[in-house]
């Protein structure tokens, strides 16, 4: 695939005509291009901030294509779940069912330009799916040829107004097409307008309804029907050779049709209107038990002998000329480059592979052809902003590189809701991608935080279990409370639950807004308790135990004794734990000295309500104990 | 049996291209055809929308109200004449966080009244005859409120992102909830509530772990049953309208399940003969009324074992966003950017 297959088109992007150097990445229709810091050795390219996007292509994302692309993906879904264990007999029928069904929606689907690629989908089934022996070989491509021709018979009817002309035209039409049965009821008609002819009419029939075709499923062994063909070929030929027909020009063209005349045929391609119908007729009227391998000789020389010599074939005509070369790597290369869009290459590479077609096959780049294309068709996917779905379960069929593109890609979705971002982490949580995971929940408790609603930011850092972001968002409560003495979020910190144990200080959290609700609920010996707990299991942060101490003071001062001797004496060497650290550690010089005062006073404060406290609880347990 | 439309209705979808859509399915009555299929859906008209619509609702026959992802909640009037849409009134920016926009995500109307939810844990009332707001509860919640419902005419159902259920009272002029119910474990986020039509103390929720709730919110603070639903996210819960003993759920699982609790096969009591069971319910059900009036979504353990469920969707595997029923006709929007609609739901 080194070669350019066709010349690119020019699109003049302002930016660049200054010597810059740019990089691109592909959309589904859009390239984005973008300047680089890269120089070229010489000139004095320097980098430039701006992105360009340049748009070619709007058809992916009309309305049309995006019922195909979605049509499509349950049918390959369906295809990934065929069982590899089957036996390969019981899973052609699937295959060639699945074949089918993408052909549907390619006809539901797609409008009338794009009819060509099911026109190739359906010989790429006819040859290689069906793989249909000789003998059938012919009758499916007979299917093939007619299942396409039936537009042209309606183009037929608006352009020859005279409906004798017509008459004779559908005819042979038919009779090309093998439709005898419909050939020979239009001929009846036309007996009865001309009785003198009424002989030649009558052999006409007979030759039309003797004409053996090969019956697949029956007893007649494919040796036995080339015998009986080969009877009826002469005897057709005997009726050209002695001039049966000579005086009736219509019925002459058809028996020259019937005996396989290429001249014949050559003169009506107007009839035939393509070289493959050209071969198709050629093959049923000279060679009707062609093998596959003999097909791609007869198909070059058929177009060799259709298409004008001096014209350059269409790519459809390489492309089916491929096909019935049996040459499916060409075929698919030809279709990428044919039709403007992945979807159909992506789609019959995976049928073809999982017909076991294609493994002989390796690429230098990436893992095989079939990854290779559905990676590139998962990607387009993923960067419309509605399609993006479907892609992941491209991804999940790409064994070798599908994960790794699906966690560069995940992370790109712009989660512009939660409802999105929901989606987004389940998919990457039912894949175990918890690098991804933990970094939606960061950007989603990021924006929450920056968008002050500290309870959302908790949420998704609990989800995460992102113990040092749920750390820093509880450090943020524990500052509105010292800032505002409320707490804010109450229903969420309330019902915390396990999380709680997420991390310290959201532990901590918890902990100290239930010593307030004990506290305001009067239980003053458990708020007591679970205070003086947050300090020496070191649940508290020390930079916190001031403020706890501090909420100390009024348990301290309540006229019944709260706090024990013990505890009371557990407090006290909290409080001297913390001065001593605090006298330690700073020198006090960068401090205003209003707040040193505070702080002393505090201290001081403290220690009074504290003795006083001892005092009485000395008294009092001694005198229960007495 | 896939009906199209150009863009999904109520899923999520990109801001380039999202419109809102009306289309007519076609009276479920009795037609000419005996197949019950009157053919594809219409398209009678459609207009721009901005940003994702996570919400919508009717408001009268002719305006809808929608739930825009900019925090924008917009009433939309279809005039039935001309087969045309137009905005007839929107506020912009109605949710919002001092320096960006707040998705709203949820709606409930109840003519002329609407009330809106947001990620902003901001709850609005507006009228749909006055321009201004009628009244703003900030803060109403410290998450995400992913849904809203009438419980009676001045009280209404939110259920956020950390598993809570909280009842409102606007009558009340307190910024803080007349009740709080919540799952009890795990703060599993809850994303549909949904109230009984005929008892309006049954409610429903469905969460991020796929099981339905069903609450008394006259008694407990916590869910009256767990059943197991889904496998991950319910979306959206709804139960039929007229036949109460229906309810249908739809998930991020891609499924849609019809529920029918058979509380008919209780009630004759000629089967039931003289036990316990009887006296027990003649004694706590309240005298008159022919329908079962202990409901059976509120009849305890037993009720797991009389209650089916059943899947209305082929195998999907995208996600089912939204749903709604009425009569026999129930439709649902999905993530593969399909309508579902089935005429002849067995209720």
């Amino acid at each position: 695939m080194e070669e350019v297959d066709v010349e690119p088109a020019v699109t003049n992007i302002p930016a660049a005509s200054n010597g810059t150097h740019l990089g691109f990445a592909w959309g589904p229709g859009d390239i984005l291009v973008y300047e680089t810091l890269y120089k070229t050795s010489g000139a004095k390219g320097s980098g430039c901030p701006f992105v360009h996007e340049v748009r070619k292509d709007e058809d992916i994302y009309s309305p049309i294509l995006r019922k195909l692309f979605n049509e499509s993906h349950h049918i390959f879904v369906g295809l990934q779940t065929i069982r590899e264990d089957l036996p390969s007999k019981n899973k052609k029928p699937q295959f060639v069912s699945i074949s089918k069904n993408y052909r549907s929606v390619i006809r539901a689907c797609m409008e009338e330009l794009q009819q060509v690629a099911e026109l190739i989908w359906n010989l790429c089934e006819v040859l290689f799916i069906e793989a249909a022996p000789a003998g059938s070989l012919l009758l499916h491509l007979l299917d093939w040829v007619r299942l396409h021709k039936a537009d042209v018979d309606e183009k037929a009817r608006e352009v020859l107004a005279n409906r004798d002309m017509f008459r004779v035209w559908q005819v042979v039409s038919y009779v090309l097409q093998g439709r005898l049965e419909e050939a020979r009821q239009m001929l009846v008609k036309q007996a009865t307008l001309q009785p003198a002819a009424r002989k030649m009419y009558k052999l006409m029939d007979a030759l039309l309804s003797k004409m053996p075709f090969y019956n697949p499923g029956g007893t007649q062994t494919l040796t036995e029907f080339d015998v009986k063909w080969r009877h009826w070929h002469e005897e057709v030929d005997r009726c050209l050779q002695d001039n049966s027909f000579a005086s009736n020009k219509h019925l002459e063209l058809i028996c020259k049709v019937l005996v396989g005349d290429e001249d014949t045929l050559l003169e009506h391609k107007d009839l035939l209107s393509t070289w493959y119908h050209f071969l198709v007729t050629r093959l049923l009227f000279c060679h009707p038990t062609v093998k596959p391998t003999e097909l791609h000789y007869y198909a070059q020389s058929c177009m060799t002998m259709f298409l004008d010599p001096r014209s350059v074939p269409e790519p459809l005509d390489s492309i089916l000329l491929a096909a019935f070369e049996f040459d499916i790597h060409q075929v698919i290369k030809d279709c990428s480059i044919a039709l403007n869009n992945w979807w159909f290459v992506a789609h019959l590479t995976d049928l073809l592979d999982h017909c076991k077609l294609l493994q002989s096959h390796n690429l230098h780049f990436g893992s095989n052809l079939r990854e290779f294309l559905l990676l590139e068709y998962a990607s387009g996917l993923f960067t419309h902003h509605s399609l993006w779905q479907l892609a992941v379960d491209y991804f999940d069929h790409c064994p070798e590189f599908g994960r790794v593109y699906l966690e560069l890609q995940i992370e790109r979705v712009p989660l512009d809701t939660e409802r999105k971002a929901l989606k987004v982490l389940r998919i990457c949580e039912q894949r175990q991608m918890s690098e991804q995971v933990r970094s939606i929940c960061k950007i989603m408790a990021m924006r929450a935080l920056r968008n002050n609603r500290l309870g959302s930011a908790l949420s998704w850092s609990i989800r995460a279990k992102d113990a040092a972001f749920a750390t820093l968002i509880s450090e943020k409560f524990l500052q509105d409370y010292c800032a505002r003495g409320t707490f804010s979020d109450l229903d969420l910190i309330d019902n915390l639950g396990p999380a709680m144990l997420l991390s310290d200080r959201l532990t901590f959290l918890g902990k100290y807004r239930e010593f307030h609700k004990l506290y305001g609920e009067k239980r003053f010996s458990e708020a007591a308790k679970l205070l003086l707990s947050l300090m020496t299991a070191k649940i508290a942060p020390r930079s916190f135990w001031m403020t706890l101490l501090t909420d100390a003071l009024p348990l301290l001062e309540q006229k019944e004794v709260i706090f024990s001797a013990d505890q009371t004496h557990e407090l006290m060497f909290c409080l001297e734990e913390l001065t001593s650290s605090l006298n330690n550690t700073t020198p006090g010089t960068d401090r205003p000295m209003q707040d040193e005062d505070i702080e002393v006073t505090k201290v001081e404060l403290l220690r009074l309500a504290l003795a006083r406290n001892l005092a009485m609880a000395i008294v009092k347990e001694g005198t229960v104990e007495a | 049996m896939p009906r199209y439309e150009q863009t999904p209705c109520l899923a999520a979808l990109p801001p380039t291209d999202n419109k809102i859509s009306f289309w007519s399915i076609g009276n479920n009555g009795p037609s000419g055809l005996e197949d019950g299929f009157e053919g594809d859906p219409q398209l009678l008209c459609e207009h721009k929308h901005d940003g994702d619509v996570l919400d919508l609702q009717f408001l009268d026959q002719d305006k809808i109200v929608t739930a825009s992802s900019t925090g924008a909640v917009t009433i939309f009037r279809h005039h039935q004449n001309s087969q045309t849409v137009s905005v007839s009134q929107r506020w912009a920016r109605a949710h919002r966080y001092p320096c960006d926009n707040a998705p709203c995500t949820g709606v409930v109307c109840s003519s002329p009244e609407i009330v809106t939810v947001g990620e902003d844990g901001r709850i609005i009332l507006f009228r749909a005859d006055q321009e201004g707001v009628m009244r703003v509860i900030e803060n109403a919640d410290s998450s995400t409120i992913h849904a809203v419902t009438y419980l009676r005419t001045t009280e209404i159902l939110t259920v956020n992102s950390i598993g809570q259920l909280k009842l409102w009272d606007f009558r009340q002029q307190s910024n803080s909830p007349s009740q709080i119910l919540s799952l009890s474990g795990d703060r599993v986020p809850l994303h549909c509530v949904d109230r009984h039509p005929n008892q309006q103390h049954i409610v429903a929720t469905g969460g991020q772990d796929g099981m339905l709730c069903v609450w008394d919110v006259r008694q407990g603070n916590t869910p009256f049953s767990l059943m197991e639903a889904h496998s991950t996210e319910m979306w959206e819960v709804h139960f039929h309208p007229t036949n109460p003993d229906h309810l249908f759920t739809c998930s991020e699982d891609g499924s849609l399940l019809h529920w029918e609790t058979s509380a008919h096969s209780e009630m004759p009591s000629f089967l039931q003969g003289k036990n316990n069971s009887m006296i027990s319910r003649s004694a706590m059900a309240p005298a008159g009324g022919n329908q079962s009036l202990i409901s059976a979504w509120l009849s305890g353990d037993s009720s797991k074992g009389r209650l089916e469920t059943t899947h209305m969707l082929p195998s999907q595997t995208l996600s089912v966003n939204s749903l709604d029923v009425l009569g026999q006709c129930l439709v649902c929007g999905t993530d593969g950017e399909a309508i579902f609609v089935n005429r002849q739901v067995p209720v």
